[in-house]
């Protein structure tokens, strides 16, 4: 059976490795590559980078900071933030990304996501929506952290995106983020079930409950969190394990099947 | 000793370079040169997006394609596909009308038609690799069924012959997880992707003497 996916996340600024609560109070946890190799060896199932330095003069950071990490892991690797144009994804996939996430670009210019799909192939293009609930049952896209409205609805732009080419949305609710609530499990069910292609959840995990909340109620076929991982409150051995004892099918950490 | 992984214009070679060279102690060449690969002991041809794409990509590098025909048909040197460099193999990719394949391996590139209307395309994240004999290729030595491999693709191949189905995967349906025929293996997953399992596969092949 395919398995969920557990993806932790490291929010990346001038190549280190920090992670906010909704984007303030930024706290320095580490090293991305080192972080990277923990996550590895954890059993982590994919790992994605947030670029979120400000200025472009520090992009060369980031290129040097995957092209480190793809040595040294073998596993997916998504790296999103700042991607507005195509050299920007064929930089990033020539240091080493396997998929580029992208944001804010997809709002201002939406046919980036066709173009990118094309050159790049849909495998490789993760379409990042942020959005926030605007009335019961709706939801709207944001920009910039969650600052900006946009006037989009979440769903209707979800499925532009697939039809556009994007191969997989990853969908952020910018009103848990931060948190530690849990995912906005009603927001994702309905993207979810709108799209053919798989979502990944984030934003608001504070426990493991949320993390199967996140596949049973959300339909999500990913999960991903930064703090509960990163600051060392549970293990990605814990939370597969606690997502198998729920009934998901998960990958074990360690892959007994292996003689090595 | 080399390895040459063909640069025919698709997708991130970097990371699949890097696996390789994990691996062994052969050099490992990203290299678009048919010289290069003429001149090879492991061949890997590796591929993402869509199948007309990539065969008109390796196509369009000029002297390739008999290059290749030199040393995988003729000399029998080691070949390894992967993802869509494992579907060239095929007669037939029948995404967006049909595209010619290699015809190497005889079949068809078909979509996935999951039973569970419910299943996602595409096909992304980890699975489990069946596999479908009781003596495995060489290849797929020490993984055992169910060790997991790292997949994503909305089609997949269906061979002819079922003697070339080394290992399947189950999504909704039985889908070709890895396949192959005298000198020549092709893995639908990401070996580069896929953790210990797919470091050793990648060991594996590189130690094969077909």
């Amino acid at each position: 059976m395919l398995t969920t996916r557990v993806i932790p996340c490291l929010d990346v600024k001038d190549g280190r490795v920090v992670k906010g609560v909704n984007f303030v109070g930024l706290k320095d946890a580490g090293d991305p590559v080192e972080q990277a190799k923990i996550y590895d060896a954890a059993g982590a199932d994919e790992l994605t980078f947030l670029d979120i330095t400000a200025s472009s003069d520090n992009r060369e950071t980031m290129y040097d900071v995957i092209s480190r990490t793809a040595e040294a892991i073998f596993m997916p690797l998504t790296v999103g933030g700042g991607v507005r144009e195509p050299e920007d994804i064929r930089k990033l996939l020539l240091a080493g990304a396997d998929k580029v996430s992208i944001n804010t670009a997809a709002v201002h210019n939406p046919d980036f996501v066709k173009v990118a799909a094309e050159k790049f192939g849909s495998q490789c293009i993760v379409v990042a929506i942020d959005a926030k609930t605007v009335a019961p049952g709706k939801w709207e896209i944001f920009t910039h952290g969650g600052r900006n409205p946009t006037g989009i609805d979440a769903i209707e732009w979800a499925k532009r995106m697939v039809s556009l080419g994007a191969g997989e949305l990853l969908v952020t609710s910018m009103d848990r983020d931060g948190t530690k609530a849990g995912f906005n499990n009603e927001m994702n069910r309905a993207i979810a079930d709108a799209v053919s292609v798989p979502i990944i959840a984030s934003g608001g995990v504070g426990n493991l409950d949320h993390l199967v909340e996140g596949v049973t109620l959300g339909h999500a076929s990913a999960v991903l969190a930064a703090s509960i991982f990163h600051f060392g409150e549970y293990t990605i051995a814990e939370a597969k394990a606690h997502m198998a004892a729920a009934g998901l099918n998960m990958r074990p950490v360690n892959d007994k099947h292996l003689d090595m | 000793m080399t390895v040459a992984i063909i640069d025919y214009g698709s997708g991130n070679l970097r990371s699949a370079a890097k696996a390789f060279e994990r691996m062994s102690d052969e050099k490992v060449i990203v290299t678009s040169d048919p010289k290069v690969v003429e001149a090879a002991d492991h061949i890997v041809l590796p591929g993402v997006g869509a199948y007309a794409d990539c065969r008109a990509g390796l196509r369009a590098v000029e002297g390739m394609e008999d290059a290749l025909q030199k040393t995988v048909i003729e000399a029998g040197r080691p070949f390894l596909g992967i993802c869509v460099g494992m579907q060239l193999l095929a007669t037939i990719g029948e995404e967006f009308g049909g595209t010619e394949g290699l015809d190497w391996i005889p079949g068809h590139v078909k979509a996935i038609e999951p039973d569970d209307a419910s299943l996602k395309i595409p096909h992304m994240g980890w699975n489990e690799l069946h596999g479908v004999d009781e003596s495995l290729h060489p290849v797929l030595d020490d993984l055992d069924h169910g060790a997991y491999a790292y997949f994503v693709h909305s089609y997949h191949f269906v061979p002819d012959n079922k003697d070339h189905l080394l290992a399947t995967t189950p999504y909704g349906q039985t889908i070709t997880a890895v396949i192959g025929r005298d000198n020549i293996v092709g893995t639908q997953f990401h070996p580069e992707k896929s953790q210990e399992t797919g470091l050793r596969l990648i060991k594996n092949f590189l130690g094969w003497k077909p």
